[in-house]
């Protein structure tokens, strides 16, 4: 593919415009996946999507609906239920000329493929001296709720994130998925996208042109003065609907879209805490040692002589997933929580 | 006598690398002493004749994956011996620029994506290469070199499934040495063949003699044919012994893991020593031209460390190179 054909993206949203043709359409998030992967697909040969049942009727909670159909299944393939061979076989294909796209339903299947993962994929360019690259491509989902229970609902950012060597994305917006997801296609560092699965059927303006975002970059979603909320994936809708509460009792909350947790975007943390003097970390992964104790810590280095108030971290419960509906409400941070939170650091 | 059926000048070939890659770990052994090459070093003396009777019918840009004792693959396939020396004295002018080390060698030039230290971890990067060049035609092949610990982990079997399953072609070449660091097989593997454990997947395997070059040969012949005519993955298990201890430049029968009887037996049958012995036996090779051939390797070798002494080590502002 002529991946270098390809623009960044220009801005952090896109706009549609009345009687423009082809150009910018309202898109779901599993629909702005579909076309990231389509396009990707139909431009360069070398891209192929492989995981376990991936063509099935359901195409990925609909994600890669009809691809298998159009591509047919050497493009679009089923595969053994091997996640670590298969992570293996996807990085030697990718050292060799393809750019893979392993596709796994659960993020919780992650964990068996963590010797090909951390040992080889994260590491070959290093090793080699940066003489042979693994552009791979990871999706994984995360799961939430209907019982879903320890092992369908885990939110393994932070394990990631550690690793050198690995970009670790979590869109949280439909134009974000399709932008970060054609980035990690078409770059060579190995990347892994995490979508929340509570995320797939919300809907933004999506231009229908392939177009690239970076890991690495944050975004403000909204402007603020009082406190700075850092949110990542699904979260970063709580935090706005929590801003929105919080403004009218008066307070103004800056929400940040961190959407890349490695590399991560320390500079707008930074200014941002410099701006409000508090800030407040939500992730969708557990507390500790994760992602929210990083933000913190950069926060803490960075700009401690700015904060008026011990930072906040707001994660799920450091216990597994529970099964049990009230126990699950119990387990999982809510936008009261948050703003409750908020008011406590006023 | 066993004897590939190939020209004079092909039998020298396979003579030279043999020599090349025994005299090369050689002089590891003799260097490592002083300290100056720090890495840990998995020497494969005893074992050469299953790099060269692979490698030597593989073309430049098939591929090959290796382990963590993969000096003698890299070298058999074609690799500069300046630029595995190097590697191996952490120098910026080395394969992997001083990142990699002894159990990291690489250079794509040569069909050598890279070399792993975690054990089965070659084996499914072969069969994604493999892939690769099935998807994009490009008539390569691609090689596994594996221990026999290796048909241990999960990755090696799910591994030859995927190969099965879509008829790869791919060969995996285990190195049964009979030991994965100082246990023996026997107190990790139930009684048989490690060939056998291809049959489940339908993969075409064989158990052969690691230390006759003309058998590997005659076995790896076929495997790449079949590979290369679409007919799918081989798993090939050669018997062979590595003379030194699992890791460095001393032998460890000392320690008591295996006795010193065991290691002469195998060194009665080295691999290179039995391969003269037959093209001279053959008598249209005379004992001068080898000899003459050892001379010429071992001014290669010695060309090769003493480049060592005119690279630069890498400048510490460049740590943070090549992570992404």
């Amino acid at each position: 593919m002529p991946w270098t054909e390809i623009q960044a993206a220009s801005g952090n949203t896109a706009k549609k415009t009345a009687g423009q043709v082809g150009g910018v359409r309202d898109l779901s998030y599993r629909d702005a996946i579909r076309e990231a992967l389509d396009q990707a697909l139909s431009q360069d040969p070398g891209v192929f999507l492989i995981g376990e049942g991936i063509d099935d009727y359901g195409g990925v909670f609909g994600s890669i609906i009809g691809l298998a159909q159009t591509y047919g299944s050497s493009r679009v393939m089923d595969m053994p239920l091997a996640e670590n061979g298969l992570t293996g076989i996807c990085a030697g294909a990718a050292m060799t000329g393809m750019r893979p796209v392993l596709i796994h339903m659960r993020v919780d299947f992650l964990p068996m493929s963590m010797d090909q993962i951390i040992n080889h994929v994260a590491k070959w360019s290093y090793m080699t001296g940066g003489a042979v690259k693994v552009p791979l491509t990871i999706r994984a989902i995360i799961g939430r709720g209907w019982g879903s229970a320890a092992q369908h609902s885990q939110s393994l950012q932070a394990l990631f994130a550690h690793i050198p060597g690995l970009n670790v994305v979590m869109p949280a917006t439909p134009y974000d998925a399709k932008g970060m997801l054609l980035a990690a296609i078409a770059g060579t560092t190995p990347t892994l996208v995490l979508e929340h699965r509570w995320l797939y059927d919300q809907v933004c303006a999506v231009p229908e042109e392939p177009y690239l975002i970076e890991a690495g970059s944050g975004v403000i979603r909204r402007s603020g003065s009082d406190v700075t909320m850092v949110g990542i994936s699904y979260m970063v809708g709580e935090l706005m609907l929590a801003a929105e509460e919080l403004e009218q009792s008066g307070i103004s909350a800056e929400v940040i879209d961190l959407r890349s947790v490695s590399p991560i975007d320390e500079q707008i943390i930074v200014d941002s805490v410099r701006k409000t003097g508090r800030l407040l970390v939500a992730d969708t992964g557990w507390k500790r040692c994760g992602i929210s104790a990083e933000v913190a810590a950069i926060a803490s280095e960075r700009a401690f002589d700015a904060l008026r108030a011990p930072v906040c971290r707001i994660c799920t419960a450091d216990c597994p997933t529970p099964a049990s509906p009230v126990l699950e409400q119990a387990f999982y941070p809510n936008v009261a929580g948050i703003v409750a939170a908020v008011r406590e650091m006023m | 006598m066993n004897l590939p059926d190939i020209s004079k000048t092909e039998l020298l070939r396979l003579y030279e690398s043999l020599t090349r890659i025994r005299l090369f770990e050689e002089r590891i052994v003799d260097l490592y002493h002083e300290q100056e090459m720090k890495t840990p070093v998995h020497l494969c003396i005893g074992q050469e004749a299953v790099a060269v009777g692979v490698c030597s019918q593989l073309e430049r840009e098939d591929y090959i994956f290796s382990t963590h004792r993969s000096h003698g693959h890299c070298i058999a396939k074609g690799m500069q011996l300046r630029s595995i020396a190097a590697e191996l004295y952490g120098m910026d002018s080395g394969c992997a620029r001083g990142r990699g080390g002894s159990m990291h060698l690489v250079d794509p030039d040569c069909g050598i994506p890279g070399s792993t230290a975690i054990v089965g971890g070659s084996v499914p990067l072969a069969v994604g290469a493999a892939l690769s060049a099935k998807m994009q035609g490009n008539g390569r092949i691609a090689v596994a070199f594996f221990g026999d610990g290796a048909t241990e982990e999960g990755s090696f079997h799910e591994s030859l499934n995927f190969a099965a399953l879509h008829k790869l072609p791919v060969i995996f070449i285990c190195e049964n040495n009979f030991y994965a660091t100082n246990s023996h097989i026997k107190a990790r593997q139930p009684a048989g063949r490690i060939a056998s454990k291809g049959a489940g997947y339908g993969v075409p395997s064989h158990t052969a003699d690691g230390n006759s070059l003309g058998v590997v040969y005659e076995f790896a012949a076929k495997a790449i044919k079949l590979a290369r005519d679409g007919g799918g993955p081989t798993l090939l298990e050669f018997e062979t012994y590595r003379w030194k201890s699992h890791v460095g430049p001393a032998s460890d029968f000392q320690t008591g893991c295996r006795s010193e009887s065991e290691l002469l037996k195998w060194k009665e049958r080295c691999p290179n020593k039995l391969y003269r012995t037959d093209i001279l036996k053959a008598g249209m090779i005379s004992s001068e031209e080898l000899d003459t051939i050892d001379k010429m390797i071992k001014s290669e070798i010695d060309d090769s460390f003493e480049f060592v002494r005119t690279c630069k080590q890498p400048d510490i502002n460049t740590l943070l190179d090549y992570v992404c």
